[in-house]
């Protein structure tokens, strides 16, 4: 059964009296705990694509049914709704809030799902407990290493217990072993039954996934399985 | 190719503990804003400071004299009215003091007139502030404070004067003008801290007086100096102190609450014939009561009232617009953690209500501190007046509610602004 399902999704962009096609009709389908790995080049769409189905971005034309519901009707809180409950995002750059320390970044997406406090506590301290930063709760970002600034964004992105995990080049700010480790953690995920998908350019990152997908102009240009 | 729409998972919510976390959140990020900030944070929160400032030093200040005023209304007896050359509490211009300066004076023959004719008075009482400074006995002297005033008998239940010990004065002590005196109770108990002050001798101004009463204490809830005095004859004091220049009052005390009105007018009609006043022209002498003098001070208080509110409404909208200007400077700041917070789930609302409250939140500091600075800038009134410290509470409130109003009305479109950026845009942000 598809977990994500893409149908002839395009997505356009309008500059000046240009339009640029970051994705030209792309079909696809993601089944529950699969462990996808999107590459391609500079500027082909991979960003987009991830958008479009962490529900960031809507697509121009095509539907888009993400757990059997049509995402591409869903107004602008509806939306926020599906980010918060069935999405967790992890960033090239973290992306985590300054001034916060790690347990209040954690914590964010439950205080948008109204979860009451001692519940947002308890699931808080078990998703950085689970990224090994148990004893680094109370840091701020600029107090922790690039390889704990991406397990909080990971121990983020998990926590709300999400349906997919999407990583766009998780590895990008991180050097090779920092990177390493946090693939550990994604490989960890997915044995847990995680569904993953991750955008990269490294072909040593893509060969943790199952299967990789290629995209070239907006385009899929290969799919395959990996063994 | 549409699948059919699913219920959405069951997942438990409380909108409240939404909320809560909500104006938490806002509280400790607005506070973190106000931290990293410090200078623009204190140039912004200082026109809210001053407007609500404003409006709490005046009202304190207000409270305080009302109290005051009550006070001083409070040692009159129940039904009673004074009459005075001068009024009470005077907030015109000079022309009208000139008026007040060109009246002749109350004489004692004039009150004397009074004390006779008014048939409808119970009591009437003339009376004199002489001096005030040091008084002393053999055992001790106080400070130098201590208030001398001249009365007649009549003066002692119009003024609710009780005797506590020994007697008030009498007709004979006024006609031979004696050198005797009643004290104050806590000036009796200072200048006779082991015994009874009958019979005993006091200093005032050079001369020697005989203590023949002692008067009960007064209420000590309403002020410290109200027994800080001494009661003489009213003779004594004009033989002393003279009487040419000298304008007298007259307390006059009615028979019952149903007979205060007519006390009132036949008073004047006695007053208005012996001073030669024209027919249809104005009285040359006020008469005032508890109620005159209440109504006198809230049409000043309504004044200076309305000048508050100009002011402060100035200081707050000037206040208002520094922060739309510090909101909007912060809202491009955090461009990012919009786009992160949208990421995770935020919605359009959420945002909105965290940057409306970060813009209360920044008003109630500048509120707070203007309330305090406020409450204290006050009660410099009550501590020149020594009346107790007042706290207006019901002004308290009212600022800080106008305090959110601004931050409300003027974080809101900060706030929009926030709230309908992109989310990627913003996540692209740097
Ligand atoms: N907001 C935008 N406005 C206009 N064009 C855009 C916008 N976002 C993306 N594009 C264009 O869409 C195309 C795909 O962009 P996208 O960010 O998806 O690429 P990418 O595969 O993620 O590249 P990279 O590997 O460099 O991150 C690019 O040509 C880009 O210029
Ligand atoms: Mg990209």
């Amino acid at each position: 059964m598809s977990l994500i399902h893409l149908e002839k999704v395009t997505r356009r962009y309008q500059m000046g009296g240009e339009t640029i096609h970051a994705l030209r009709e792309v079909s696809f389908t993601i089944a529950r705990g699969e462990y996808v790995a999107i590459m391609g080049p500079s500027g082909s769409g991979k960003s987009t694509l991830m958008n479009i189905i962490g529900c960031l971005d809507t697509a121009t034309s095509g539907t888009y049914v993400l757990n059997d519901v049509n995402v591409s009707e869903m107004d602008d809180n509806q939306l926020a709704e599906v980010r918060n409950k069935e999405i967790g995002f992890v960033f090239q750059t973290f992306n985590l809030l300054p001034r916060a320390n790690a347990f209040h970044n954690v914590e964010l997406p439950l205080i948008y799902a109204g979860i009451s406090a001692e519940e947002r506590r308890r699931v808080t301290v078990e998703a950085l407990t689970s990224v090994g930063l148990a004893d680094r709760m109370t840091h701020k970002p600029n107090e922790m290493s690039g390889g704990q600034r991406q397990r909080v964004a990971v121990a983020r992105a998990l926590v709300n217990h999400p349906s997919i995990l999407l990583a766009d080049e998780p590895t990008g700010n991180l050097d090779t072993k920092t990177g390493e480790e946090i693939m550990g953690v994604f490989e960890e995920l997915s044995r847990q039954g995680n569904t993953i998908i991750l955008v990269t350019h490294e072909e040593d990152i893509a060969r943790h996934a199952r299967r990789i997908v290629r995209i070239r102009d907006g385009l899929i240009a290969s799919d395959e399985a990996r063994r | 190719m549409t699948a059919p729409a699913t219920q959405p998972r069951v997942v438990r919510r409380y909108p409240g503990s939404l909320l809560l976390a909500e104006i938490k959140e806002s509280f400790f990020m607005a506070m973190g804003a106000l931290a990293a900030h410090k200078l623009r944070s204190a140039l912004t929160l200082l026109g809210v400071l001053v407007g609500v400032f404003s409006i709490i030093v005046v009202m304190t200040a207000m409270r305080v004299l009302q109290r005051n005023i009550e006070n001083d209304l409070s040692r009159l007896g129940s039904q009673t009215f004074q009459i005075r050359k001068w009024p009470a509490v005077y907030f015109g211009g000079p022309e009208g003091f000139e008026k007040f300066w060109r009246r002749k004076n109350i004489t004692l023959a004039q009150g004397r007139a009074v004390m006779d004719k008014a048939t409808l008075a119970l009591n009437v009482g003339l009376e004199s502030n002489f001096w005030s400074g040091e008084v002393s006995s053999r055992y001790d002297k106080s400070p130098p404070n201590v208030g001398l005033i001249g009365a007649t008998p009549g003066g002692f239940p119009a003024r609710n004067w009780i005797i506590g010990e020994g007697r008030g004065l009498n007709d004979t002590d006024v006609d031979s003008a004696k050198d005797v005196c009643i004290l104050g109770y806590r000036l009796a108990t200072l200048l006779f801290p082991l015994g009874s002050a009958l019979g005993e001798r006091v200093k005032i101004d050079g001369i020697n007086y005989t203590v023949i009463g002692v008067l009960e204490e007064k209420g000590a809830a309403l002020g410290g100096d109200q027994d800080n005095f001494a009661v003489i004859p009213l003779t004594t004091g004009l033989n002393r102190y003279g009487a040419i220049w000298r304008s007298l009052s007259i307390l006059v005390q009615a028979r019952d609450q149903a007979a205060y009105d007519d006390t009132v007018e036949q008073v004047r009609g006695i007053l208005r014939a012996i001073r030669k006043v024209q027919p249809g022209a104005e009285d040359d002498f006020e008469v005032f009561s508890n109620d005159s003098l209440i109504e006198q001070f809230k049409n000043f208080t309504f004044t200076v009232r309305i000048g508050v509110a100009v002011i402060s409404s100035i200081a707050l909208v000037a206040a208002g617009i520094g922060i739309m200007n510090i909101m909007l400077v912060s809202v491009t700041e955090r461009t990012r953690e919009i786009g992160i917070r949208r990421a995770i789930g935020a919605k359009k609302r959420n945002i909105m209500t965290q940057f409306i409250m970060e813009a209360i939140v920044l008003c109630e500091v500048g509120g707070a501190i203007g309330v305090a600075l406020g409450i204290a800038g006050g009660n410099l009134t009550a501590y020149f007046f020594e009346v107790p410290p007042v706290i207006p509470l019901d002004w308290v409130m009212i600022g800080l509610l106008i305090c959110s109003v601004v931050g409300i009305v003027f974080g809101t479109y900060p706030a929009f602004k926030a709230a309908n950026l992109d989310p990627i845009d913003s996540l692209r942000y740097e």
